[in-house]
């Protein structure tokens, strides 16, 4: 029979000789080699205080942008739940009423919206799939918790702060930018590219 | 106030006790440090800076938790299990000798709290102790993993020290005297009895780490078989008295083995710089501490490099190989010894 690999090893029962059986030198061998490691360099990173370095397009929590004078821009379309292949996301739409201009930017907004951050894979298919530019994954994490039910981030959670917005610049990269300015897409062609420039690179 | 030889022992006890308390509650923070470091990992190093303060909150938290005695144990041999481990564990110390004599106001005062003539055979008698500690906390328990674990105990205890005597046995010979105050006078200036009894030296070592019932030679825990042996049952402040037993158990080893093999508090050369006998006093408490401190370092050396042995292994180990050895050892070391008479029989 022909071997699936070339590391296969014949095992080999043979009589321990002498030295083998002192033990002794294979002792000491060991425990050279453990105290080599002991003046390692050690790869922990203390994390609260030192954070790891993470890739640009890092897919953490999720943020609903807002646009240039601070309205949301999520329309409550569900093309995003739609998209969501864990079925993460849930929202209920609401009718923009008069004089609600600045804090809505289109005439339909989610009243409610929702994401199970305990069923979210992080695939960032919402944010793909979101024609509106509106929502976003982060470098954020996620924060640990002792309760289920804290999970279901809403909209005070997941809407970015007027005063403070979330940057996304580091986890937009370049390529990323460029695809957004492609408006051969569909989904990238209900604007024009300077709101775009500013949705990508905040 | 004057320092009448009675407070000078009060307060040396006290000292005694104080710091096999003390060595022993930051060996905790020190084996869970060296198993990190060997591991390339950094070990705790929350609670204060480089976690100096681990072994508080480690008290504090064996003493908030619940604390628990099955309904089917005996609950008097329960309660005595631990604190018998934990009280042999500190009558170890009285007999080591734990530097030169101080001489104040002309005056001697010996560093060693009491000076058995017959040292060697306390030490002993209190180490074979011990493992009742161990035997009555498993069997207790009424729990089939402890009282596995309390049998392999006392089995592994009762054929290491037979080992351990004899190899004591050939140094005594060597010695001619049971006090450990002499024995390590004895060693001043080099003359270090590892040099004299190399191989009585390394069975001795190895005994006491099965004495300990520290790896390669704990059997008794033995949390992957045993689930922790015999403190299975054990939670709260009785737990940790166990483990407290095992880290001054360990303390008094290395104390041990200093003062057998390594020259207790001597050091050669020191006396050729320091003339004043309560600087070398003081001195040689410092190098007794120092070579304890590696002899603990060197427990947990090993324990975090040798796999555990397996229990027949042990027991091959134990009585086929270092008791025979340790026989050798005493007649090598008696044919050495009267090698002149033995010449003038043959050569005559
Ligand atoms: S990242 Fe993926 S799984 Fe999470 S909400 Fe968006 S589409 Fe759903
Ligand atoms: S796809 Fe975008 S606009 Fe539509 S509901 Fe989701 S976040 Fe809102």
């Amino acid at each position: 029979m022909q071997a699936l690999t070339n590391r296969s090893k014949v095992v080999s029962k043979k009589e321990m000789t002498f030295v083998e059986k002192l033990y002794l030198p294979a002792i000491f061998g060991g425990l050279m080699i453990t105290v080599s490691h002991f003046f390692r360099k050690k790869p922990t990173i203390k994390y609260p205080e030192q954070k790891r370095e993470i890739a640009g397009v890092f897919r953490g929590q999720h943020v609903l942008k807002r646009d240039e004078i601070g309205a949301e821009r999520c329309t409550a379309c569900g093309l995003c739940a739609v998209a969501c292949p864990a079925e993460a996301i849930t929202m209920t739409a609401a009718e923009r009423q008069p004089g609600e201009e600045g804090l809505y930017r289109e005439e339909k907004y989610a009243a409610k919206y929702e994401i199970n951050m305990l069923r979210c894979i992080f695939c960032g298919d919402c944010e793909e799939a979101c024609p509106k530019e509106a929502i976003f994954l982060t470098d954020r994490i996620v924060q640990a918790d002792y309760k289920r039910n804290i999970f279901v981030y809403g909209k005070d959670l997941l809407v970015e702060p007027k005063d403070n917005p979330i940057d996304l610049s580091k986890r937009q990269t370049p390529e990323v930018k460029e695809f957004k300015h492609h408006t051969e897409y569909q989904h990238n062609q209900t604007f024009d590219k300077k709101q775009k420039i500013k949705a990508g690179g905040h | 106030m004057v320092l009448t030889p009675i407070i000078f022992k009060i307060i040396l006890v006290l000292c005694v006790f104080g710091i096999t308390l003390l060595v022993a509650t930051y060996s905790t923070y020190a084996e869970r440090k060296i198993a990190a470091f060997l591991q390339d990992r950094i070990g705790p190093d929350r609670a204060g800076p480089f976690g100096i303060l681990q072994p508080l909150a480690d008290a504090v938290k064996m003493f908030m938790k619940e604390e628990m005695i099955p309904t089917v144990s005996n609950k008097w041999l329960f309660i005595l299990g631990p604190a018998l481990a934990l009280l042999t564990a500190c009558m170890t110390g009285v007999v080591i000798p734990w530097g030169k004599s101080l001489i104040i106001g002309g005056h001697e005062y010996s560093l060693q709290i009491t000076d058995l003539n017959i040292g060697i055979l306390y030490l002993f008698g209190v180490v074979s102790l011990g493992v009742y500690g161990i035997m009555i906390g498993g069997w207790a328990s009424n729990n089939k993993y402890s009282l596995l674990g309390g049998i392999r105990a006392s089995s592994q205890m009762i054929s290491y020290e037979v080992a351990m005597g004899l190899s004591i046995i050939a140094l005594v010979m060597t010695t001619g005297t049971l006090s450990l105050k002499d024995i390590a006078a004895a060693q001043h200036g080099g003359h270090w009895n590892f040099f004299i009894q190399p191989l009585g030296c390394l069975i001795f070592i190895i005994c006491a780490f099965a004495e300990t019932n520290r790896a390669p030679f704990d059997l008794a825990e033995c949390e992957t078989e045993l689930i922790g042996g015999y403190h299975t049952e054990y939670s709260s402040m009785k737990l940790g008295f166990f483990l407290f037993a095992e880290y001054i158990n360990m303390f008094i080893s290395s104390a041990v083995i200093a003062t057998f093999y390594f020259g207790g508090y001597n050091m050669p050369f020191v006396g050729r710089f320091v003339h004043d006998p309560n600087w070398l006093a003081v001195l040689g408490i410092v190098f007794m501490f120092a070579k304890i401190s590696f002899g603990i370092f060197f427990f947990m050396w090993v324990r975090w490099t040798i796999p555990r042995f397996r229990y027949d292994q042990l027991m091959n180990l134990g009585w086929k190989v270092l008791i025979p050895l340790s026989i050798l050892n005493i007649v090598v070391t008696g044919v050495f010894m009267m090698r002149h008479e033995i010449m003038a029989y043959f050569v005559k």
